[in-house]
């Protein structure tokens, strides 16, 4: 079995994170990425992550974890105390984006953002020719059941990086079956970006 | 099956030189009442230091001989339990100021043979913990694995860290803060009037003769409304009212003041009054806040979990989360985790409460680092 048990938005920012990184991630879950990085990269690894049940899967890891919710998380770190804050399908649920994207680069040095990309084409289509917001898996919830508060694209997010001047140092997309290069705006389900200031 | 550790006797460790206190006065004798459970290891690196809470006392598990009542800390220590009893030697020391066995202002001062009562010095927490490190010196142990405790028990795994950080590898304070909030200091405020004000109390000289029952007992009724939270006492008593309560005369009607005064007049009889105002104060005087849990030393090796209870409104959680900034701030490496008991402050003391408590403590010590 592959160590990203089949999850490619593990395996791409697993590949991001030199080793020896320091690393924080926002929304750990049950710190399976940070486990992964800890084992494989030697990563001296932080977490924040508001679910109970997901907290005391992360301390049975033997990970450093706070019990917070994002928005409020941050404010303990010193300036640049990481070289990366991962946000990883976690930014969809925030309530103070910008501030929290602040905050993430002011801890650390590189932001790595991955976010359901909200133009993917099933989506569109679902939209267009059903006539119904979009559950596909990338997208998995009905309007009622969702946790997501944002809904964004790659184009979107390319956009919102400029206005704020944050510089991007990397981009990959990820379809169903693997890397998408060609339309990422159109084909790609998650999108996975580095960003810094 | 998680056994228990079976029957415990308490001993007794005598300073040699007395202690120093942090006042600048000299405590001439002391005695320290500890239990400890398991063994200690070859390298001695196995030690656990679990500290009690304010009426706590030294005896935190298994069954004295001829009793039937298990330690305060039962079902966090044993064979196999969070603080697994075939893995750490697990010490349990009774704090001086207090009256469980160690020196404290009902002990006999050998100037005048009697009972120190207010000649007893100003005691801190500092004292305690420093009271304590002669006892761990005294047992060969160098480095101490884990202090941990509930309460004012967190307070002194706290001042642990601080007074002796190179001889600490994880803290794990619950339920505890870093300093007292002016409200916390009311409410041991209001419970120090209360003993004062009982005519019994005869300025602390009441050794030998009617003891300031009254106000010793308001005092715990007081203390035991904020170890519970609104929703426990809901399902606890609600609005019921007591069968024998017939007759309006301010005689308790409902259960809940029944209960009350059930727990106030059982406390009397196994706390003294005057270390209930020299241990509050100790409590109120503690402050780590600001640099001073870092004045000694980086804490650079030193692993903290700090645990708080969503439920506990005198300890609440906001502390725990102070403490866990200060930590991160100084890059400490801390784990924060909040529980959802609906049983407020005492959540660490009850065992149904607990498994979250012992999943946390047992997978964090598992982590050596």
């Amino acid at each position: 079995m592959s160590p990203y048990r089949n999850k490619l938005d593990h395996k791409i920012i697993y590949e991001i994170i030199e080793p020896g990184a320091k690393v924080l991630d926002l929304g750990c879950g049950n710190g399976e990425l940070l486990e992964l990085l800890v084992t494989g990269k030697k990563i001296k690894a932080q977490g924040i992550e508001l679910s109970n049940d997901a907290i005391h899967a992360c301390v049975e890891k033997g990970l450093s974890v706070f019990h917070s919710d994002i928005d409020s998380g941050l404010p303990y770190y010193p300036d640049k105390s990481f070289d990366y804050v991962i946000l990883n399908q976690s930014l969809q649920e925030v309530k103070k984006i910008e501030a929290v994207i602040e905050e993430a680069l002011r801890v650390g040095a590189k932001v790595i953002i991955g976010f359901p990309n909200f133009a993917f084409a099933h989506g569109r289509a679902l939209l267009f020719f059903g006539g119904r917001a979009p559950v596909s898996s990338s997208l998995p919830y009905e309007w009622y059941r969702t946790p997501n508060l944002r809904f964004l694209s790659v184009k979107d997010f390319r956009d919102f990086c400029s206005r704020k001047n944050y510089k991007i140092l990397e981009a990959r997309y990820l379809g169903r079956k693997g890397i998408v290069r060609f339309l990422p705006n159109l084909f790609c389900m998650n999108a996975i970006f580095v960003i810094t200031r | 099956m998680k056994k228990n550790v079976g029957i415990v006797e308490p001993k007794i460790f005598n300073l040699p030189d007395g202690l120093k206190l942090e006042s600048g006065k000299t405590l001439p004798s002391v005695a320290l009442v500890y239990e400890t459970y398991g063994k200690l290891n070859k390298d001695k690196s196995n030690a656990v230091l679990v500290m009690h809470a304010f009426t706590g006392d030294a005896h935190a598990a298994g069954y004295h001989k001829g009793e039937e009542s298990a330690g305060w800390w039962d079902f966090m220590i044993g064979p196999g339990r969070a603080l697994d009893t075939e893995k750490y030697f697990v010490i349990c020391i009774n704090v001086i100021g207090g009256c469980k066995g160690s020196t404290g202002p009902s002990s006999i001062n050998p100037q005048t043979g009697k009972p120190y009562a207010l000649e007893f010095p100003e005691v801190t927490l500092g004292d305690m913990v420093n009271a304590q490190a002669k006892l761990i010196d005294h047992l060969g142990i160098d480095k101490v694995y884990a202090t941990l405790g509930g309460s004012m028990g967190g307070m002194l795994a706290l001042e642990w860290a601080a007074v002796y950080p190179e001889r600490i590898e994880c803290v794990i304070p619950i339920a505890a803060t870093l300093k007292h909030s002016p409200q916390q200091i009311a409410f041991n405020e209001v419970g120090r009037q209360a003993i004062m004000a009982d005519p019994d109390w005869n300025g602390g000289d009441y050794y030998g003769k009617a003891l300031p029952e009254h106000g010793l007992a308001v005092a715990r009724m007081l203390g035991h409304i904020t170890y519970m939270s609104n929703v426990s006492m809901e399902k606890k008593f609600s609005r019921r009212v007591k069968e024998d309560s017939d007759e309006f005369k301010f005689a308790p009607d409902f259960e809940v003041e029944g209960y009350l005064q059930y727990r106030g007049q059982n406390f009397v009889k196994r706390f003294d009054a005057n270390s209930y105002l020299y241990i509050t104060k100790a409590m109120d005087f503690f402050d780590l806040s600001g640099e001073k849990l870092f004045a000694k030393g980086s804490l650079g090796r030193t692993r903290f979990l700090v645990i708080a209870f969503k439920s506990d409104w005198l300890y609440p959680s906001c502390q725990s989360q102070d403490m866990v900034r200060q930590l991160k701030m100084h890059y400490v490496d801390a784990t924060y985790c909040e529980i959802d008991s609906a049983y407020g402050h005492d959540s660490f003391l009850i065992e149904s409460e607990g498994a979250q408590q012992a999943h946390l403590i047992r997978h964090f010590l598992t982590k050596r680092s």
